[in-house]
C-alpha cells in the first residue's frame, strides 16, 4: 500500500517537474551572462535593460496591451449576453456559434479570416486583429458565465419579477451582482487570451502590425537572444497575477473549464 | 427553467440578449468559414490570393483544388502524418494525466485547489514561451542534449540532435497539451465512488485488476473528453513543427501557413483547411458520441444526473 | 364576482398533464388552499396565477380581467416562495424596499414603508442585517413582509413552512391566520400537509392527479369526503367496501367482505347491486370489552392486532373474523394509564348509523 502511493506521488511529481522545469529554465536564463541559453555563466539585468530600450518590442507590448484591453471589453459584453441568453434560452445556433471557436484548430479560424479581411478590402493591423481576438474571446466569457448562473439560485429571479422587476431591472439588480465575479473573471481571462494569442493574430495581423507574441516568434526564429527569455519572464508574471486575481475573484472559474 | 422562461419572457428582451453576440460571430465566424468553402473551389489569383469570382461574366468555380488534394498523394501522407503525431501526442498526454489526476483527485479537499492551480498555470503563460523553452532545453549545447551524445558516444554511436527532430516536435506537443488532458480527467476521477474499490478488494481483486477493471472503465467519459481537447487541437498546430521541427517534420498546418502566407494558392489552402475542419468536425462528433453512450453507467452512487 | 376566478385551466408538459380542466371561485378576504400530495399539479397552477407559467387552456381572471397578458411583474399578486428566495447580496431592508423601488415609490417614503412592513412581521430592528445572518423562521417573515409591503390584492404561499421543524411550524401556522385577519388580503396556500390545510383555511381545493377532487370547508373536506382519495387523504381513515344490498328510509347497507352488513345513514341513492365505500373516521368507532345493547349501531367483535401509542391518543387496529381491519382511536384522557387494550384482547367495536359517510363508485 504504502509502496503503490509512493509510486503515485513519484509519478505526479514528476509530471508536475516536466510542467515547470521548462518555465524555470526560461526565467533562469533571462538572467544568464551569456548569449547562449547553453550554460549558466552569471547573474546579470542586461536583458532586462535591452527588453526596455528595444522599440520594436516596445511598440509591440503596446500594440498587444491596446488589443487586449478592446477586445477583453467588448468580448465580455457579447460573452455575457451569450452565457445569459445559453442559459435562458434554447439558443442553439448561438450555442454552436460561440462554442465553435474555441473547438476547432485555431489555424482554421486565422485563415478563413485572413480571406474574409481582404475579400473585404479591409487593411490587417490592430482592428483587424482585435476584431478576431473578440470572436474567440467570446466563448470563453460565455463559458465562465454561463457556469455562474447555473450556480444561481433560479427563485431569486423569479421572486425578482413577482416584487415587480422588469426582466431588465431584474438583471440589473438581481442577476448582475451576483454573477459579476464570474464577469470580471472572464474578462481577465479574455484580457490573458488576447494578449497570449499567437496563431490566429498571425494570420490577420499583416505586414505592418507585431503583438508581443509575434515579436517573440520572429526573434526565435530569426535571432535568439536571452531578451526573449527577459520578456517571456515578464509577460509570464504578468499573466501569472492576471489569474490569480481572477480566481480570486472568482474561485470557481477554474472548474467551469 | 429555460421553456417557462420563453413563454413569459419578452420576445425583444430574447432578440436584445442574444442577438448582439449572435449577429457578431456570425459576421466574423460562420461567414469566414463559408466564404473559405467558397474559396476552395476558386482559381487562384495571378499575383496570388483569389482570382475574381466572376470573369467574364461567368461564375468561376471549378473542382480544381479537389482534385490536386486527391491526386498528389504527398498530401494525403502529410495528413496522415499529422494524424499519427495527434494520437501519439494524445496517448503520451493521458500516460502522464493519469497519475497527476489521481493523485489530485485523491488529494484531501484543502489541497485540491492549489494542485488543479498548478497544473493549469503553465497553460496560462504564453503558448511561444512553453515552445520555446524546449528551444532551450533540447538546445546542442544545453545540458541534455550533451548528457544523451555523451552517452552515446560511450556507445561508438553518431551525435543525435535533439532539437529540429521528430521527437522535439512530440515532446513539446505533450507538454503544451498535457493541462488538457489532466482537468477532464481529474474532473471525472474527482467524481468515483472509492467504495467501489474498497468492495472490488474484499472480492479478492488486486491493485493492477482494480484499476483496469474498475477505475480505468469508469473513467473512459473523462478519458474521452480529454483525448477530444488533445486530439483536436494537436491535429491543426503548426507553430511547434515550424519552430521545433526538421525540414522533414512539416504537418499538415505548416502546409496550410505555406499555401497562405508563401505560396499564396488559397484555393488550395482552403481545401486542405476544409479537409481539417471535417476530419476534426468528425472526429469531434464521435467522441461525442462515445462520451455520450459510456455517459449511461453512472461512476458513483452520487452520480444522479448522467 | 369572485376575486380570482380560474376557469378551465389547463397545462401539459409533453404526455403528462399536469392540470386538467380545473375550476375555482376564490373570494375576496379568503384563506384558501391548494392541498394534495407531490405531483398534483398544486405547485403547478400556483405559479400559473403568478404568471411564471401559461395555461396551455382556459383562463385566469382578477376581478373580472383575463391575466394571460400580463408578465409576473405586473400582476397585482405577490409570492412567498419555498425557499424564501431572499436576494443574498441586499439586507432585509434592501429586500423588503426592493418592491417599493419597482414599483417607483418615492424614495422619501420608502424607509416607512419598510418599517411597517417590518412590524407587520415582528421583525422590527432586523433592517441592517443580512439573509444569512437569519434563522429559518426569521427568513420566512423577511419573505412574507417582502410580499406585503405593496398592499397586494393576493399573497401566493408555495409550501412556505415546509422547512421549519414542528414547533415553529405550528407557531408560524398561528402568525399566518392572524396576520391574514388583520391585512385582510386573499392568500392561495399550497401544502401537503393536511393537517396544516385543516387549520389555517377558510376552503380548502383538495387536488390529485391535475384535478380537484373536492372543494369545501375544512369540516365537510374532513367528515363528508366525496371520494374515496380525499377520504384517504385526510386523517386516518376506514374504508369499507362492497356492494348495495339494500336501500330503505335513508339508510343504506352495504355487504362487506370479512366483516358482514354495515348500514349508514346517508342522502346518497345508490342502486342495490352497485357498489359504494363507507369512510368512517376511527374516533367516531367506539371500542370496548362489552357492547352498549344499541342494536341500530353496526357492532362486530375482534381482537386487537396492533397498537400504537401516539401520547396523546392511542390506535388500535382490530382484527375481525373475516380478516378485515378496523382501526378505532382511543384518547389517553386518564392519566397513569397508558393503554386500555392490550394485543390480543378479545374486544367489540361498535359505530352509529349515522357516524359513517357513504360514497359511491
Amino acid at each position: 500500500m504504502r509502496n503503490r502511493r509512493l509510486v503515485l506521488w513519484t509519478a505526479a511529481l514528476a509530471g508536475y517537474a516536466f510542467l515547470y522545469v521548462p518555465l524555470v529554465i526560461v526565467i533562469a536564463y533571462s538572467f544568464n551572462n551569456s548569449r547562449l541559453n547553453a550554460e549558466w555563466v552569471g547573474f546579470t539585468l542586461q536583458w532586462y535593460d535591452t527588453l526596455f530600450h528595444d522599440e520594436n518590442m516596445l511598440v509591440a507590448a503596446g500594440n498587444s496591451l491596446a488589443i487586449a484591453l478592446v477586445a477583453s471589453l467588448v468580448s465580455t459584453v457579447l460573452g455575457t449576453a451569450a452565457g445569459v441568453a445559453m442559459y435562458r434560452y434554447p439558443a442553439r445556433l448561438l450555442s454552436v456559434l460561440v462554442l465553435a471557436p474555441i473547438a476547432i484548430p485555431e489555424i482554421l479560424m486565422g485563415v478563413s479570416l485572413l480571406i474574409f479581411f481582404v475579400l473585404l478590402n479591409f487593411t490587417l493591423g490592430l482592428v483587424s486583429v482585435a476584431l478576431a481576438h473578440i470572436a474567440f474571446c467570446i466563448g470563453f466569457v460565455a463559458i465562465v458565465v454561463r457556469a455562474r448562473l447555473a450556480g444561481m439560485d433560479e427563485t431569486l429571479t423569479e421572486a425578482a419579477r413577482d416584487c415587480g422587476a422588469s426582466p431588465w431591472n431584474t438583471f440589473r439588480y438581481i442577476t448582475l451582482p451576483l454573477i459579476m465575479p464570474g464577469v470580471i473573471a472572464g474578462a481577465l481571462m479574455a484580457f490573458t487570451l488576447s494578449i497570449d494569442d499567437f496563431v490566429i493574430t498571425f494570420f490577420t495581423a499583416g505586414a505592418g502590425t507585431v503583438t508581443l507574441p509575434l515579436q517573440i516568434y520572429s526573434m526565435i526564429k530569426i535571432a535568439v537572444t536571452p531578451e526573449v527569455n527577459a520578456v517571456s519572464s515578464l509577460l509570464m508574471l504578468l499573466t501569472l497575477a492576471l489569474i490569480i486575481l481572477a480566481s480570486k475573484i472568482s474561485p470557481t472559474l477554474l472548474r467551469s473549464e | 427553467m429555460s421553456v417557462v422562461a420563453a413563454r413569459t419572457g419578452s420576445r425583444l428582451g430574447r432578440w436584445l440578449v442574444s442577438g448582439p453576440p449572435t449577429l457578431y460571430l456570425i459576421v466574423f465566424f460562420a461567414v469566414p468559414s463559408l466564404i473559405m468553402v467558397l474559396a476552395s473551389f476558386r482559381t487562384p489569383g495571378e499575383f496570388g490570393g483569389l482570382a475574381p469570382l466572376v470573369e467574364e461574366g461567368k461564375l468561376d468555380l471549378n473542382l480544381e483544388s479537389y482534385a490536386r488534394f486527391f491526386s498528389e498523394s504527398v498530401y494525403a501522407q502529410i495528413f496522415l502524418k499529422s494524424f499519427w503525431y495527434a494520437l501519439l501526442t494524445t496517448l503520451l498526454c493521458l500516460a502522464l494525466a493519469y497519475p497527476l489526476a489521481s493523485l489530485i483527485a485523491r488529494s484531501s479537499k484543502r489541497y485540491r485547489d492549489l494542485l488543479l492551480l498548478l497544473v493549469i498555470l503553465p497553460f496560462w503563460s504564453n503558448f511561444l514561451i512553453r515552445v520555446y523553452a524546449w528551444m532551450i532545453i533540447l538546445g546542442p549545447n544545453a545540458a541534455l542534449a550533451k548528457t544523451v551524445n555523451g552517452v552515446l558516444a560511450w556507445f561508438g554511436h553518431e551525435p543525435v540532435p535533439l532539437l529540429f527532430s521528430a521527437f522535439a516536435v512530440l515532446v513539446c506537443l505533450v507538454y503544451v497539451h498535457l493541462p488538457f488532458m489532466v482537468l477532464p480527467l481529474y474532473a471525472n476521477l474527482e467524481k468515483h465512488d472509492l467504495a467501489l474499490l474498497d468492495a472490488a478488494q474484499d472480492l479478492g481483486a488486486n491493485a493492477w485488476q482494480r484499476f483496469w477493471r474498475i477505475t480505468f472503465p469508469l473513467s473512459l467519459p473523462g478519458v474521452y473528453a480529454g483525448a477530444a481537447l488533445v486530439f483536436i487541437p494537436a491535429f491543426g498546430i503548426f507553430a511547434i513543427p515550424d519552430i521545433l521541427g526538421g525540414p522533414d517534420d512539416s504537418l499538415i498546418g505548416n502546409v496550410i501557413k505555406q499555401q497562405f502566407l508563401e505560396t499564396r494558392d488559397w484555393p488550395f489552402g482552403s481545401v486542405l483547411s476544409i479537409v481539417l475542419t471535417v476530419t476534426a468536425l468528425v472526429l469531434a462528433g464521435l467522441a461525442a458520441w462515445v462520451a455520450r453512450r459510456n455517459l449511461g453507467a453512472p461512476s458513483s452512487a452520487k452520480e444522479s444526473r448522467a | 364576482m369572485a376575486l380570482l376566478e380560474i376557469q378551465n385551466v389547463t397545462r401539459r408538459f409533453g404526455d403528462f398533464t399536469a392540470v386538467d380542466n380545473v375550476s375555482i371561485d376564490i373570494d375576496a378576504g379568503e384563506f384558501f388552499t391548494l392541498l394534495g400530495p407531490s405531483g398534483c399539479g398544486k405547485t403547478t397552477l400556483l405559479r400559473m396565477i403568478a404568471g411564471f407559467d401559461l395555461p396551455d387552456g382556459g383562463r385566469i381572471l382578477l376581478n373580472g380581467e383575463d391575466l394571460v397578458e400580463r408578465p409576473p411583474e405586473r400582476r397585482p399578486m405577490r409570492m412567498v416562495f419555498q425557499s424564501y428566495a431572499l436576494f443574498p447580496h441586499m439586507t432585509v431592508e434592501g429586500n423588503v424596499a426592493f418592491p417599493l423601488q419597482m414599483a417607483r415609490t418615492p424614495a422619501a417614503e420608502i424607509p416607512a414603508k419598510v418599517e411597517s412592513a417590518l412590524e407587520d412581521v415582528r421583525l422590527t430592528g432586523f433592517g441592517k442585517r443580512y439573509p444569512h445572518e437569519l434563522s429559518g423562521g426569521q427568513k420566512q417573515r423577511v419573505a412574507i413582509g417582502r410580499a406585503l409591503v405593496t398592499h397586494p390584492s393576493v399573497l401566493l404561499l408555495d409550501e412556505p413552512l415546509a422547512a421549519l421543524d414542528a414547533k415553529l411550524r405550528e407557531e408560524m401556522q398561528i402568525e399566518l391566520i392572524n396576520l391574514q385577519k388583520e391585512v385582510g388580503i386573499t392568500f392561495v396556500y399550497v401544502t401537503h400537509d393536511q393537517t396544516e390545510a385543516l387549520a389555517l383555511s377558510h376552503r380548502i381545493a383538495v387536488m390529485n392527479k391535475g384535478r380537484v377532487e373536492q372543494l369545501d370547508e375544512p369540516s365537510k373536506i374532513y367528515g363528508f369526503p366525496k371520494t374515496r382519495f380525499v377520504a384517504d387523504f385526510i386523517g386516518h381513515i376506514n374504508l369499507l367496501s362492497g356492494s348495495v344490498s339494500e336501500r330503505r328510509d335513508g339508510v343504506v347497507t352495504i355487504d362487506v367482505a370479512g366483516l358482514g352488513a354495515v348500514r349508514v345513514a346517508t342522502g346518497s341513492q345508490p342502486a342495490v347491486g352497485s357498489r359504494g365505500t363507507i369512510a368512517l373516521r376511527p374516533e367516531k368507532i367506539h371500542i370496548g370489552a362489552k357492547t352498549p345493547s344499541d342494536s341500530a349501531d353496526n357492532q362486530c367483535r375482534g381482537t386487537v392486532a396492533e397498537l400504537l401509542y401516539m401520547g396523546d391518543v392511542t390506535v388500535y387496529k382490530v382484527a375481525t373474523p373475516g380478516d378485515t381491519r378496523i382501526e378505532a382511536l382511543l384518547a389517553n384522557s386518564q392519566s397513569g394509564r397508558a393503554k386500555f387494550f392490550e394485543v390480543g384482547d378479545a374486544v367489540e367495536v361498535s359505530w352509529a348509523v349515522d357516524a359513517g359517510h357513504f360514497i359511491e363508485e
